[in-house]
Order: C-alpha cells, then sequence, then structure tokens
C-alpha cells in the first residue's frame, strides 16, 4: 500500500518507537517566542543544560510587542521584561533572535516561510498552536505546550504518538471574491471546532492547488480551529518557486539535490486515510463568524442559525454564544455594525493580503466612526508595502498601517477591543475576550474586512466590487 | 519529577460548559509571567469576576458558588480547544484540581495536562450526563479516580458507587503519571540514540 506525505515525513523522523508508547519524533526547526520560552529556558537552567541544537532554533519577539512605536523601550513593565528575558536567554544559549529593530522580525509564522527557512519535508514545531501554518509546505508542523518546547530545547525531539489522518480535498474553481480564508472558515463551519480532533489533514483537490502560497498558509494555519493537530499539502512548482532565492533556502548544488528530495512528496495514490470530505468548491462564498468559536460561521448572504436547527446539544453553546455577542438567532448577519477592523494576525498579514486590501480600497475611504488597524506581519512586509506605495492607500482611506506583531489577535498587549464593540478580524479566533475582555469578533477574510472597513457594516464585498465595476 | 500521581478521591465542581478554550481558562493578558505560579488566583478571570474586580465574583459562576468544591473539574466536551498555552493547565493545578473529567479533550491541552501530572479522565457522553445530574441532585457527590486501574466511579449519598467507567491514558504516560517521571528526563537518557540518528539523517 502507499504513503501519505504525512506518512513520508514522518517516519523519516522517528529516532526510536516506546514499545507500546509513543515515538521519539526529531525536530528539524524550532521556533521560539517571548511568552511560551521563559519557563522552558528555566527549565533547562534549573538541569544545568544547554540548548542542545541552538542552529536549528530561531527565535523572535511577536505576541507580547508594541505596534507603534518600536524603536522606544516598551511601557509596559511585564511585557518588557518578558521580552528582555527572551534577549538574555538567547544570548545566553546561543539562538538566533530577530528581536524587536531587527529586519526579520515579525509574527513567527510568517517570517519563517518568509526567511526560507520552512522547507518541504521539515518537521516544524513552536509553542504555539498555528505553527500549523508551516504545513502549507508540505511539511509536518504543529504547536505545542512549554514542557515540549523544553524537551525540544533540551534534545531536539518530542514524545508523539503517530495522529489519525484525515484528506479534505476542494475541487473545483473559487466563486468571486472567495479567497482562501473563506475556503478555511467554510470547512470549519461543515465540521466544527472539534471536527478534526486527533487528526492531522492533508487538504487537496484543485482549488487547493490553484492557491498561491501564502493562501495556502491561510488554510494550514486554522487547522487547529477545527481541533487538527497540523494541516499540509503537498508541495508543488508553486511551492519551489516560492521558496527560491529566499535568504535561508538552499542555493546551487543544494537546491537541485533538494528539489529531488521534495518532488518525492506527495500522497501516494493508493495511500489510506482514516476519513475523507468532499467539498466543492462552487458551494463557498464569503464567509464570517457569527459566534464564539470559529466553527460558527456561515456564508455572508446567510441567517444566523435558530436553535431548532441546530443539534440539541449545541443549543446552549448558541443561545451562550449570542448573548454574548449581542445577536439574534434566525437575524441576518448582512447589515452588522462595526467598530473595529483589524487585518493582521499570522492567518493574514502577508504581503498578499495587504495587497488585497489595498487594491479594494484604493479610491476609497474607510466610513467615519469605524477604527481601522492594518497590522503587518513582519517587517519585511511592512518595507514592502511602503516600497509599493500600500501604505498611501491605507492612509488616504483612513486606515492606520501599525507596525509588525501578533496584536489584537490575541490583546495580549494594548491592542485591544473595547467591551462590546465589535470587531470584523482577519485573524483566527473569536473566542469571548479573546481581543479583550468582552470584545465581539466576527471573524472574515481581508477582503470582507475591507469591505466593511468601507461601510461600517457587514457586507457582501461582491456588491462592491460590481458597483465598482460598472 | 513530580509528584506520583494515582487515586484522586473527592467532590468535584460541574462546568457544564462544551468548547472551553484556552482563552477562557486564561486569558492572554495573564501570560505575561516569565514563572510556572501564581496563575490560579487568574483561572477563568473573565467569567469569574465582574468587570475583571476580584471584589464582585459573578454568582452564577461555578467556581462561586460554595456549593461545589474539589480535586476535579468537570467539563463539557472539547475542553482545551484553542492556543497551545501551557499556563491554562498551570492556572488549573496552581488553583487545586488534580484531574479533569470530559467526554472529549483537544490534544495540545491533553498534553499540557499530562505533562504537569494534571490527569485529563476522557468519559463516554453517557457517564458524563449521570456525572452532572448526579451532582445537580447531590451537591456532595464524590467521583473516585484510579490511574493504576484506569476506573473512574461515581459515589452517590452513601458513598457507594453508583456508575464506573473505564478510561485510556497511554501506557507510557501512565506510568510516567504513576511514578512521577517525566520526558525531558527520559529523553534526556536517550541522547546517544539521538545523536546516532542525526549522523545517519540527511533531509
Amino acid at each position: 500500500m502507499g504513503k501519505t506525505l504525512f506518512e513520508k515525513i514522518w517516519e523519516k523522523h522517528v529516532v526510536k518507537q516506546i514499545e507500546g508508547g509513543p515515538s521519539v519524533f526529531y525536530i528539524d526547526k524550532h521556533f521560539i517566542h517571548e511568552v511560551t520560552s521563559p519557563q522552558a529556558f528555566t527549565g533547562l537552567n534549573k538541569r544545568g543544560i544547554k540548548v542542545f541544537r541552538p542552529e536549528q532554533t530561531i527565535a523572535t519577539a511577536d505576541h507580547n510587542v508594541p505596534t507603534l512605536n518600536q524603536h522606544l523601550p516598551i511601557k509596559e513593565e511585564l511585557s518588557r521584561l518578558q521580552v528582555e528575558a527572551l534577549k538574555k536567554n538567547c544570548a545566553e544559549h546561543g539562538v538566533e533572535l530577530y528581536g524587536l529593530g531587527h529586519p526579520f522580525q515579525g509574527i513567527v509564522h510568517v517570517i519563517g516561510p518568509e526567511l526560507g527557512i520552512t522547507q518541504p519535508g521539515m518537521t516544524i514545531v513552536c509553542g504555539d498552536s498555528h505553527t500549523s501554518t508551516h504545513g502549507a509546505f508540505g511539511a509536518i508542523a504543529f504547536g505545542i505546550g512549554t514542557s515540549e518546547v523544553e524537551m525540544v530545547m533540551a534534545t531536539q525531539c518530542l514524545l508523539q504518538s503517530k495522529p489519525k489522518l484525515m484528506r479534505i480535498n476542494i475541487e473545483g474553481v473559487l466563486n468571486e471574491a472567495v479567497v482562501s480564508k473563506d475556503i478555511i472558515l467554510y470547512i470549519i463551519s461543515k465540521i466544527s471546532a472539534s471536527g478534526a480532533t486527533g487528526y492531522f489533514v492533508e487538504y487537496a483537490g484543485s482549488a487547493i492547488r490553484s492557491l498561491s502560497m501564502e493562501a495556502r498558509m491561510t488554510i494550514c494555519n486554522m487547522s487547529i480551529e477545527m481541533g487538527a493537530r497540523g494541516g499540509m499539502i503537498a508541495p508543488d512548482e508553486t511551492t519551489f518557486h516560492y521558496i527560491k532565492g529566499k535568504t535561508f533556502a538552499p542555493q546551487g548544488e543544494a537546491w537541485n539535490h533538494k528539489l529531488v528530495y521534495w518532488k518525492t512528496l506527495y500522497t501516494d495514490a493508493d495511500a489510506k486515510f482514516d476519513n475523507e470530505i468532499n467539498i466543492d468548491a462552487a458551494d463557498i462564498e464569503p464567509m464570517i463568524t457569527y459566534g464564539t468559536n470559529p466553527g460558527m460561521g456561515i456564508g455572508v448572504t446567510q441567517k444566523i442559525p435558530t436553535a431548532d436547527t441546530v443539534n440539541e446539544n449545541d443549543r446552549s453553546g448558541l443561545s451562550k454564544s449570542l448573548a454574548y455577542m449581542g445577536l439574534q438567532e434566525g437575524a441576518a448577519i448582512k447589515g452588522q455594525k462595526i467598530d473595529y477592523v483589524f487585518i493582521g494576525s499570522c492567518t493574514n498579514s502577508r504581503i498578499e493580503d495587504l495587497r488585497m486590501v489595498a487594491s479594494f480600497v484604493k479610491g476609497k475611504k474607510k466610513a467615519a466612526e469605524v477604527e481601522v488597524w492594518i497590522v503587518p506581519g513582519s517587517k519585511q512586509v511592512e518595507k514592502q508595502a511602503i516600497e509599493e506605495g500600500i501604505d498611501k492607500i491605507f492612509a488616504d482611506a483612513g486606515f492606520m498601517l501599525r507596525q509588525p506583531g501578533c496584536s489584537a489577535c490575541l490583546g495580549m498587549n494594548e491592542d485591544k477591543i473595547p467591551s462590546g464593540k465589535y470587531c470584523i478580524s482577519t485573524s483566527n479566533r473569536n473566542f469571548e475576550g479573546r481581543q479583550g475582555a468582552g470584545a465581539r469578533t466576527l471573524l472574515a477574510s481581508p477582503l470582507t474586512a475591507a469591505a466593511a472597513a468601507i461601510t461600517g457594516k457587514v457586507t457582501d464585498v461582491r456588491e462592491l466590487i460590481s458597483n465598482t465595476n460598472q | 519529577m513530580s509528584i506520583p500521581l494515582n487515586i484522586i478521591k473527592s467532590c468535584f465542581v460541574p462546568l457544564n460548559i462544551e468548547n472551553v478554550d484556552t482563552d477562557q481558562i486564561i486569558p492572554a493578558r495573564f501570560l505575561k509571567a516569565t514563572t510556572k505560579e501564581g496563575f490560579g488566583k487568574n483561572l477563568f478571570r473573565d467569567w469569574r469576576y465582574e468587570n475583571n474586580d476580584e471584589t464582585k465574583p459573578k454568582k452564577g459562576f461555578v467556581l462561586n458558588n460554595p456549593l461545589y468544591s474539589g480535586e476535579i473539574l468537570v467539563a463539557a466536551k472539547n475542553f482545551g480547544c484553542g492556543s497551545s498555552r501551557e499556563h491554562a493547565a498551570w492556572a488549573l493545578k496552581d488553583y487545586g484540581f488534580k484531574a479533569i473529567v470530559s467526554s472529549f479533550f483537544a490534544d495540545i491541552f491533553k498534553n499540557n495536562a499530562l505533562n504537569n501530572g494534571l490527569l485529563p479522565v476522557q468519559v463516554s457522553d453517557h457517564f458524563l450526563q449521570k456525572i452532572f445530574s448526579a451532582i445537580a441532585k447531590n451537591p456532595e457527590a464524590e467521583l473516585e479516580i484510579d490511574l493504576e486501574k484506569q476506573t473512574i466511579k461515581l459515589l452517590d449519598h452513601s458513598k457507594h458507587s453508583s456508575a464506573e467507567e473505564t478510561f485510556e491514558i497511554n501506557p507510557y504516560k501512565k506510568t510516567c503519571l504513576l511514578n512521577g517521571f517525566d520526558d525531558i528526563d527520559y529523553l534526556l537518557s536517550l541522547k546517544k540514540d539521538i545523536e546516532n540518528f542525526e549522523r545517519s539523517y540527511t533531509l
């Protein structure tokens, strides 16, 4: 029987199989950041050991950094201490740090790919659940807890049991204004926020193959939002073209050598999955969430579900969510007033996201009462946006271009949405209080978010696009 | 090394909410610490207090209800979804919980709990409903979890077992918990194997 993409990479990284237990699993790249690493460094120091393979460890400061005035010392004391601890720990253990002020600084899942560190066939971990992003390159990438961060620092290995495997096939051509964020929100709305728990997912099919690398990253990024350990896409010419020439990409003979290997990384025709789901791309419209988990999403033209249409067990969840969101069952989501727009996060803060927003808003102005934050994923994205004049388009529209970081995706720094306010956000989680205590989050694509910025309410972006074309 | 676990017999706190995510267990603004201690006071912070004010506990929230206490938290399905923050496991442990019972756990949370000697016990939906109905009738109902035997018992008024179920746990993890071993000690003991692997391995 043939092998899946996952199995090919998995088998190459098993150091040892413990009888009746997990595998000792080798990790190629370990990304670390300021929030989930300090306790792991403390653990190493207590044991009197150093990071085992510092050259395979890459650090950045992203979760807890301000997104304005990054050249000044961080005002908030605890945040400053955490960022300083990362600096000290990296220096003591010989780990490269792309900290504030460094031209490579940015959200950990944005910088890995854009620097060419993330490559097909690798195993990649980070103390962050959105590490699944790197799976877009045909890598096994997943989030880990701090104890596991310490394990990888100490031994470059983890103890892992092989997950079940699921394939999600999306065939066909996407509708107008439907982008990769809509695809993943649609999938999660169909299989629920726990529908893939225990699985590692491979995304396949013609609709996936047609996507750019950055669009593929958006899909793999949100795998965890349906419970999956990770998500991956087989590498192809789009992948190789994206990596070639990047700062840390292989070059010359090494490139040719890698390419031969990378081209073997696909799921064999006769390989078996534990579960397989088929989706028709034509069924997907621009998506938006109305509730407090990412599975609570609908097409922008649809109505919020009513209690009698959901499964009995989900009723209390629906009413609790809608009470928090201040929304009514059975009501249209289109037309819902918005106070904030957040375009950023490891899901949607790459240059293509910013270009998509800029080309849509060029010549338009934001609604007066709406506040719009654009937070680029990295210094490189920020620099490129400025070089392309995208910053001016945003300024003319009344959008605020801030500096790189995780920002209002998780509200750890000062970028918080006030209690009770509605934020249409390109991030990945709409949990209660995620963007600030009492904040109400509606997840959507950068296009749908940009449309809401212009009208001040949830809008079907297709209506604005056709107006523009007339 | 952590403290070995075996039998946990205690009253329990019923949290009959599905999809409890780690942002609820410990909101991001409390992740600025660089140590593992002290997260318990902010456990379920925004469900526990009005306007983030410790002097104003929310009456409807189960941790504020004097009827319920104990070393076991019982939650509805998909507990611990979302962020990988291990701070969620640290907060539950620091608050005093030794085991979490649910019909379904998110993967990363489950690992984080096991790595901190906090036992995740996955039961059937049916058994979970029995636990919730039992405590609705009798707030002093107890659970007895036996890790060695992999059993969970619901104890009634007279402390007799009124229902019992077995639960699954990875045998390796079970040995670790029973003995207080940790994965890092084990992995460090394999240093030679890892170095040999690296020598023979090309990507």
